[in-house]
């Protein structure tokens, strides 16, 4: 139980990464890295896909990574009807790592460019729920 | 290059909004058409496989019911599903049934009624046909995720919203041409133009995508009857041998997918295996079908395929190569943003054009210099599923 908290609206209630939301409450945005073989994954896995090991540990996501690429949605699914328009994109980490997520909405769409420097951040919606953003660096 | 099994039959419904019949109704329509274009009774079948994708579908297993619907019990029967790609898949399937020599003639259906559900939950549905644990709570959906490739490619390679307007033109004159297309009214430049008050393909949908650049969802089905080769020779005055398969998948999640910029991995993996077990090059495909869900998915599909060098998609367009009297004619049928994307039928669909094309029995839609080789690139998801089928005579 848990991860119902996280994002705008959750479709999972049940995973073995549920420290994610608890995380994310105590102002940090973490991925997952394997014991054994030193891989890294974001979004978090409970599982190492690349030497089947369980034994994963917490490590926190790094600050600065430039923006890959984004859209704004002007249409919205079931649930998010409220929202639009608002934009995402994928972060590029050097290393290897990369995370989506909502470009923050004090960010207007048009001053978002590909290759952008950004940051993110966790966030905290009014009705409780919890999510993390991309802001500009 | 390997002529083992055969397509005998293709069929496909109309592809419309708001079909007026139940999916074992809509599934009859293809396949009564690919059993009589093929010849042959429901007893020569030896087993059939159905492909749709399951969030559209009230009816559970739906394999089974169909399979009884068309008179194709007791044989064997079974459900495939890659999203988009399912009935691409299917085939592929069907293929390797026929290969192992366990059965000598498999009927492969695909069918989707999207009408079933709302546009706004359809969405809902495709977009958890991504990452539901870590991606669906964003609020993503389909035009966003291929926005978000649409937008880096754009970046780097010069591509234009010009462009990306000239592929649904092309799209939108063979769709006026084709009786089974959803969309058959033309499209003219002045639909994409924000000044323009009645442009009606110009508003942002996931930008840098506008409703122009997106596919219309439709009811339809598909049918391909693939049969070995004894029993194409006896039944087929025109067999078109599968000579190419290929097949690949990737990460659901955008934070695992290599450069945007390239394109779908998938069509680059899948293309690579299909040529390679055909013998052949990009240059020696004289038609194709890909998968256009959106326009941008069209120009990246042509450097996926070797159609045009990295990056240099644009080009295709810009020279009109792709249309009907081009160097490398593709998706002549209105492709998917005219002919429309019922998911589970579209792969069956895209076939069914190519092998018209290579008997010459396309009409209004043939292309000139009587092909004798054909390609078919059809994506499952946001590339998360990649097929790419090559047929010859």
């Amino acid at each position: 139980m848990g991860f119902e908290k996280f994002g705008r609206k959750s479709f999972t209630a049940v995973t073995k990464t549920g420290k994610f939301v608890d995380l994310l409450i105590e102002g940090k945005v973490e991925g997952t890295t394997c014991k054994k073989c030193g891989a890294k994954f974001f979004p978090p896995r409970a599982d190492c896909a690349t030497c089947l090991s369980k034994e994963m540990e917490w490590f926190e996501m790094p600050k600065k990574g430039t923006l890959e690429t984004f859209t704004t949605a002007y249409y919205a699914p079931f649930g998010f009807e409220a929202d639009p328009p608002y934009t995402m994109g994928v972060v590029d980490f050097d290393g290897g790592l990369k995370l989506f997520a909502r470009i923050a909405k004090e960010v207007k769409p048009e001053d978002v460019r590909v290759g952008m420097g950004v940051t993110v951040r966790p966030l905290k919606y009014e009705d409780g729920q919890v999510s993390f953003e991309i802001l500009k660096a | 290059m390997e002529k083992d099994v055969a397509v005998i039959g293709v069929g496909q419904s109309s592809f419309v909004r708001g079909y007026e019949g139940s999916i074992r109704e809509l599934a009859f329509e293809a396949f009564r058409e690919a059993m009589q274009d093929a010849g042959i009774t429901q007893k020569d079948v030896d087993a059939s496989v159905f492909c749709s994708a399951p969030e559209y579908d009230k009816q559970r297993s739906p394999a089974g019911v169909l399979a009884e619907y068309l008179g194709l019990i007791p044989q064997p029967t079974f459900y495939v599903e890659t999203v988009c790609s399912s009935s691409s898949t299917g085939v592929k399937v069907g293929y390797s049934m026929i290969k192992s020599g366990l059965h000598d003639i498999v009927v492969v259906v695909g069918f989707q009624k999207m009408s079933e559900i709302t546009s706004a939950e359809s969405q809902e549905r495709m977009g958890r046909g991504a990452d539901i644990q870590w991606e669906a709570p964003f609020g993503t959906m389909m035009p966003a995720y291929y926005a978000m490739y649409a937008q880096a490619y754009m970046a780097k390679n010069g591509l234009t919203h010009d462009d990306l307007r000239d592929v649904r033109l092309k799209s939108a004159t063979y769709g006026t041409t084709n009786e089974r297309a959803v969309y058959r009214k033309g499209v003219k430049a002045a639909d994409f133009d924000p000044n323009n008050p009645e442009a009606k393909m110009a508003g942002p949908v996931a930008w840098p995508l506008r409703v122009g650049d997106c596919c219309a969802n439709a009811d339809g089905s598909s049918c391909i009857i693939l049969a070995n080769k004894e029993k194409a020779k006896a039944f087929s005055k025109k067999p078109v041998w599968i000579i190419g398969i290929g097949a690949a998948s990737e990460a659901v999640n955008m934070a695992a997918r290599p450069e945007f910029a390239k394109g779908l991995s998938v069509g680059y993996k899948a293309a690579e295996q299909a040529y390679k077990m055909a013998g052949i090059t990009a240059k020696d495909v004289k038609v194709a079908e890909v998968h256009d869900c959106f326009t941008i998915a069209e120009v990246m599909a042509y450097e996926g395929l070797g159609f045009a060098p990295m990056g240099d998609g644009k080009q295709l367009i810009r020279e009109k190569a792709t249309y009907k009297e081009g160097r490398i004619p593709v998706n002549v049928d209105g492709g998917l943003l005219s002919k429309g994307h019922p998911i589970g039928a579209t792969g069956g669909s895209q076939m069914r054009t190519i092998v018209l094309q290579l008997r010459g029995e396309a009409g209004p839609m043939q292309v000139p210099g009587d092909p004798g080789i054909g390609l078919v690139h059809n994506v499952g998801g946001v590339g998360l599923y990649g097929s790419v089928t090559i047929f010859g005579r």
